[in-house]
Order: C-alpha cells, then structure tokens, then sequence
C-alpha cells in the first residue's frame, strides 16, 4: 500500500523506534515532534522508545483492511510504554484467552503485512508478552 | 454578532441508494430544505463531505452542487473534518450569517457510500484515523472504538448489556422514522448474538455504511421572524479537537474535544446540561453514545452506562437521546450526519416529528464527531 518513499521515510520510527524528547518537560514524542504540545518549547533530544510497557486496552479484529486479510483474526491493542508513550499495535504470540489489560509487553520488530502480488514485505514493531 | 435562526430543513430518505447519484441526492435534499425555508436563491453555501474523493472519485464538490442546485455563482465552500464535516458546515454558515456577510446561507452534507466496494469504503472511512501510526497496524474503525469499550467496561464496569441497550434504543427511535436506513425494531439478543467485528463490538453496534444528503437554510433571527416558520434559534455554537491517534489522549475512556466543544457552546447559550430537553449525538458505535453522554455533562464520568438501565435516554425518558434513531438506525454518510441531527432538532421543536414526537421540547443540542473522537462539533437550538 504505501509508496516506496512513503515507506522508506518512516523507517527510522518502525524499524529503530527513535523518538524525541522535550529538553524542558522531558515528554517523550512518537513520532518525533517539532514542537512541544505541552510547553510549546521546540528543543528536542533524540532517544529511543523504551521497549517495555503494559496493555492499557486491546481488541480482536475479526474484520481486517485488506492487506491484514491472511492475518485475522488477530489483536491489537494501546500499550503504553515504560518511557509514558502510548503506542498502537498488533500483540503477537499470545493466545485470545490470555490477553489482559495491564499485561506485560516489550516491543519486537516484525513484518506487519504483504504488499499485495508485488510481494514487498512491510515491517515494523508488534508486541510480545514478556 | 447577529442571532441566527434555522427557517428550513430537507432530507430524504437514507439507504442504498443505487438508482441515485452523487449530485442528485444533495440536491434532492437542498432544494427540499430551500422549499422548506420559502427560499429559491441564497447568498452562500457550505457542504460537509469527508471523502468524496475516495468515495465517488470527486473533489471540487462545492462548485459541482451549487452549480446543480441552480446557485452558481454564489461562493460555496467544502468543509472537511471527518464525521463532523455536516456540522462544522453548520457552524461555518453561522459564523457567515452571524458576522453579516450573509443573509441567507444553505449548510448541507453529502456522503454518496456505495459506488465503491467494502472495502475501498473501509479504507475510506480509515483515512480518518493516523495512517502511518494506526492504520499500518491493521486497526479499523470499530476496531478503535472497540480498544474505548474494553477500557470503558475495565475501568467503571460498562457491561456489554448496556452496550447493546444502546443500539436497542435508538433503533425503536429509527422505527418511527419514515426516512431512517433501518426503520425496525432490534432486541439486547440479536446485538449480542450478531457477528463479531472487534471484541467486544459486534455488527449491530456499528452504523451502517449509507448514501444520503442533509441541508439546512440559515438566516438572521430578525428576518426568521418575518416569515411563517416557527424560529428555531441557534444559541450555541462549539467545535474543538484532540489528537487523531487514540493512543495519544491522556484518557482513553474520555472525549476531550466534545468536552470543549460542548463548553463552548453551553457558554455562548448560557445554558447548562440540565437545561436541554433532548439531544442527538454522534452514535457511530454504541460505545460512543455513552462517552459523548459523560462528555456532554448529561450523566457523570463513568456513569454513561448505567443510563441505559433505567431508560433514562429512552424516547419517554428525562432525557431522550437520538429521537431520529441516531446514526446506528437513521444511517450514516459521513458527511451528512451533522446537518441531519440539526434537521431532528428542528423537527422536534417545530412539533414535526410524527410518531417519535417528544413532549413540548423548547431547548435541544446536537454533537457530531470526527474519526474516534480527534474532531467534535456542539451546537444547542432553542424554539423562540
Ligand atoms: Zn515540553
């Protein structure tokens, strides 16, 4: 689905999860922000999201987009992590019955779909019980 | 800033609309409502549309439908924010009238839904959520309000039956409407033996995919006064936005921006929840009428689905919500679904609205919302 250039410039978040992070409150952005919504500051540092977090909510979708056909059901849930970004994604490894709000993840890199009969594999992180 | 005044309204029936085109059904409803308001020109007009790019493969849709309701060259003008673009048009032709650049203003709404496939109109309706941050990750609409549920029902105890109550309820408000999509009853076992789309939401807690139009001519209160229509008086006007990444809101449970919009227009209006006599709120899933109800201030945080217990939403209860049997019934193109609530509210007050007539109602408010909760729209009207 996305374009090559569209896809090449998200890289950095999907497959190296740098995010930034507010020099004066010191809120972690992802993706990284060019002005603070909090102080309105624009000083950032560069950093990485922590890898570890919990489940806030998830869902099962039964009813896919398209290029998630081959893939459902499966879920995807809000965990936030332990830096307090939350994140959206699919929780992988793990059967239905034992999904819980408050469980334990940590983020891990994987293939999220195919693109189509071109056969391009589109990566990024999904979440894995710890 | 001038008061303004809602003087017609038209709409027809909402459905699948196969034998009617893009342009047909808004203008079909545009000239019902200039009918309605005793007008045949009007000085500007505003159109709510999400995607007809998407959906029917037209932009420059403003010029194409005052050019077909016969209006060229009036200035008409697109308004584009998800779910709520009917209503932000709605608000924008206030401001226009208000100000006093205009006198005689045409808002409507268009969402032309089934010329593409389910699931080009899927990826549609996606395009409202993020779509590097959400959308990559295979999360669909109901997916997201199914991620609110969960923590709803988590956190204050929301039981799947008061979900479905939900649904029950604004569909026996959908019966009596003769242009409703669904027009019949459903019971708590057939929405929670419907299939599954996203635990915990099942098919019949999602609003339909719909074709259909709404409009609304709005004047001056000094001109509405002149002419033979009841005065259905705009008092409050509110619009407001939050992050369009669920994820990123502080509060998952909890609509921030109808919570802003809702202040503002309570503010203007200088009316308080316990002021208004009825309300049409933006129901795309069954979750969402009762966080819109706890944003709105009509029941406390938490609390949204224990109204559902004791009917207190009901047609015959304190307050009804969704007279016109709400999005889930009554249909949901997009785009039109802000201007139709305003087109209920104005019903209800005129005493025009049959069958599901409520009692003497003199203040209503109705609240649209875009994507799962990144855009809201909050107007209150009071019959003079
Ligand atoms: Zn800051």
């Amino acid at each position: 689905m996305p374009t090559p250039s569209r896809y090449w410039r998200e890289i950095p978040q999907r497959y190296r999860f740098e995010a930034n992070k507010c020099k004066n409150c010191g809120i972690v952005f992802f993706p990284p922000r060019l002005i603070c919504p909090e102080c309105k500051k624009r000083e950032f540092e560069e950093t990485k999201l922590a890898e570890k977090g919990k489940i806030l909510t998830y869902t099962i979708i039964r009813v896919p987009p398209r290029q998630f056909v081959d893939q459902a059901p499966y879920a995807v849930g809000i965990v936030e992590l332990d830096d307090g970004v939350k994140l959206t994604a699919q929780i992988v490894d793990c059967d239905f019955e034992d999904l819980k709000i408050g469980l334990k993840v940590k983020l891990e890199f994987r293939k999220i779909f195919d693109e189509g009969e071109a056969g391009i594999l589109c990566y990024g992180y999904k979440f894995v019980p710890e | 800033m001038r008061d303004v005044a809602v003087i017609g309204v038209g709409m027809t029936k909402w459905g699948e609309l196969w034998e009617k085109s893009f342009r047909d059904i808004f203008v079909e409803s545009a000239l019902l409502a200039l009918d309605d308001a005793g007008v045949d020109r009007i000085d500007s007009m505003y159109v709510g549309s999400m995607s007809s790019g998407l959906f029917v493969g037209q932009e420059h849709i403003a010029s194409l439908l005052a050019d077909y309701l016969g209006q060229a060259p009036i200035p008409s003008t697109r308004v584009e924010t998800a779910c709520a673009s009917g209503g932000l048009a709605l608000r924008l032709g206030f401001m226009e009238v208000a100000s006093g650049m205009s006198d005689v203003v045409l808002v409507g709404g268009i969402e032309k839904m089934t010329d593409v496939s389910g699931d080009e109109a899927t990826y549609a309706l996606g395009s409202a959520a993020d779509q590097e941050y959400e959308g990559y990750h295979g999360i669909t609409f109901p997916g997201l309000y199914a991620l609110i549920a969960r923590a709803h029902m988590e956190k204050y105890g929301t039981t799947r039956e008061q979900l479905a109550l939900v649904a029950v309820k604004n569909h026996k408000n959908g019966a009596k409407n003769p242009l409703a999509q669904f027009p019949f009853e459903i019971t708590v076992d057939s929405v929670l033996n419907s299939v599954m789309i996203a635990d915990p939401l099942r098919l019949l807690d999602c609003s339909p995919i719909t074709d259909g139009a709404a409009a609304a001519v709005i004047v001056p209160v000094e001109v509405a006064k002149k002419m033979k229509k009841p005065v259905i008086k705009i008092l409050g006007t509110g619009h407001a936005t939050d992050t369009i990444a669920l994820s990123s809101r502080k509060d998952i449970t909890w609509l921030e921006s109808t919570y802003q919009a809702a202040k503002q227009a309570y503010d203007m209006a200088d009316k308080k929840p316990e002021d208004i006599n009825f309300i049409e709120v933006h129901d795309c899933f069954t979750i969402a009428e009762i966080c819109v109800l706890e944003a709105l201030g009509i029941v406390e945080k938490g609390k949204g689905g224990e109204a559902y217990e004791d009917e207190l939403t009901f047609l015959e209860g304190k307050i009804p919500v969704n007279t016109s049997g709400g999005l889930k019934a009554k249909g949901h193109p997009v785009g039109a679904t802000g201007v139709a609530q305003v087109i209920e509210i104005v019903k209800q007050l005129r005493g025009e609205a049959g069958k599901r007539q409520i009692k003497d109602p003199r203040i209503g408010m109705a609240q649209n919302m875009g994507g799962s909760g990144g855009s809201s729209v909050v107007h209150i009207f009071e019959r003079e």
